[in-house]
């Protein structure tokens, strides 16, 4: 059975980052992907990141996941693709299977950077050919660089639904609407006046009724809501297109942790159910990490800086970094954490994020 | 670009792209019919998630088409139900 110091699971940017930490500290680490090239979502994240300088602000998605494998190779980090952890079991050891093989590895320390799966909003044919999680249609413009359909409604106005919008427009198709619940648009001013200034009505306090068609899209149904966010009568309207997108948010994929034997607690502002964790990002297992949207459901960004947090523990308890490096390098990257969260919108990550703390020390019994 | 084949037709695929992105630059968007209401299902979450996108690939069921990579000569069957071994 292979051995190594650190398994890293998800070569997103929690762990591209996390891989370059420990290793940089001459950890051994081995990094896992299921996917043919490393950068997870980074790669179809066309649109300039925000924030300040610091956190890559102004730089595109892309640009930052080059940045992070270009480091990666230069420090050689071991990266197994078109790998599946398929499992975790006793004393750290991950299941993996490479060619159509089952192998054994096993790590001193683990970090589950496996992201999060988009999440369906249910209607009457929901289930149709040319209904698609936002992340999809921006997954096959960005990166296949093909067109799923001509016509679009894009369900939901948070920064996810408003951005491919605007990439769809810039890929060459129609967004004849986008249809947002709520009685105000969730996402930042600046993506929803592009879209505007583009001419795509945006319906609030409005949803989708039903999607029609034989075997795929044809047409799809909107209805507007009252204050209690029920369904107003003869307020219907029929609109012609081939594809809807549905942006509702993400939750984390937590499958390997639970797996493991985690305790998972509920935090709706971070996407639901995910792994309780202290503050390197360890959770109620002793040596097993997570970081990114395995986390919380946050940004690039934020998922960057956890995945350093937890290789840098991990160095430290692995006796590869002194105490006092790296109590300095985690102030640093909390302090930074803590810029990331203090927003208008992250700061509620912020609150969300306290409260798994809390109930990290209640599971330990502080 | 390579050929290959969905449902007996020859279609162009670039190198290393993956099968669903043929099957749509193609107008292919059913890639198969559930088991008991025989209901068609395309792509959902283009990322090896949700595994609604999957197809009979060279005789094998249940091929994720959004992560797996064309290759010349592949024969892509619309999948039934839980697929036959070719």
């Amino acid at each position: 059975m292979k051995r190594c110091d650190v398994i890293v699971i998800g070569s997103g940017p929690a762990g591209l980052s996390c891989s370059i930490e420990a290793t940089g500290s001459r950890a051994e680490v081995i990094l896992i992907d299921e996917n043919g090239r490393p950068g997870g979502q980074l790669f179809k994240q066309v649109h300039k990141f925000f924030g300040s300088k610091q956190h890559k602000a102004g730089v595109r998605g892309f640009d930052i996941g080059l940045q992070l494998l270009e480091q990666v190779n230069k420090l050689g980090v071991n990266t197994l693709l078109n790998t599946v952890a398929y499992g975790i079991f006793e004393e750290k050891t991950v299941g993996i299977i490479k060619n159509e093989k089952i192998e054994m590895i096993q790590g001193k320390k683990i970090l589950l950077a496996t992201g999060a799966i988009e999440n369906p909003i249910v209607f009457p044919g929901w289930t149709l050919p040319g209904v698609m999680g936002a992340g999809a249609a921006q997954t096959m413009i960005n990166i296949h660089r093909v067109l799923p359909g001509k016509r679009f409604v894009i369900l939901g106005s948070g920064n996810v639904g408003l951005i491919i919008s605007y990439q769809l427009l810039q890929a060459g198709a129609s967004v004849i609407a986008v249809v947002e619940a709520a009685p105000k648009i969730g996402g930042y001013q600046v993506h929803a006046s592009k879209i505007r200034r583009a001419g795509v009505p945006v319906y609030t306090s409005c949803t989708i009724k039903e999607v029609k068609g034989g075997k795929e899209v044809e047409e799809v149904v909107i209805v507007k809501l009252d204050n209690s966010w029920r369904p107003i009568k003869s307020t219907e309207r029929s609109l012609t297109a081939d594809c809807v997108c549905i942006a509702g948010g993400l939750h984390p994929s937590i499958e390997l942790a639970q797996m493991a034997g985690c305790t998972l607690g509920f935090s709706p502002e971070l996407g639901g159910y995910l792994p309780t964790h202290n503050e390197n990002m360890e959770t109620t297992i002793q040596g097993i990490y997570v970081a990114g949207d395995t986390a919380g459901i946050e940004e690039a960004s934020t998922a960057m800086e956890e995945g350093r947090l937890a290789g840098t523990d991990m160095a430290q308890k692995l006796g590869y970094l002194s105490q006092e490096k790296a109590l300095g390098k985690k102030e640093e990257i909390r302090e930074s954490l803590l810029a990331l969260r203090s927003g208008p919108f992250a700061c509620l990550s912020h609150r969300a994020k306290i409260n798994i703390l809390q109930a990290m020390k209640a599971n330990r019994g502080e | 670009m390579l050929n290959i084949t969905v449902d007996g037709k020859k279609i162009k695929a670039r190198e290393g792209e993956m099968i669903i992105a043929a099957l749509l630059n193609a107008g292919i968007r059913i890639n198969r019919f559930t088991s008991k209401y025989k209901e068609p299902r395309g792509f959902f979450c283009g990322i090896g998630q949700c595994t609604d996108c999957i197809m009979t690939v060279s005789g094998i069921p249940n091929v994720r088409t959004c992560v797996t990579p064309v290759e010349e000569g592949m024969v892509v069957e619309t999948q039934y139900g839980r697929g036959e071994w070719g």
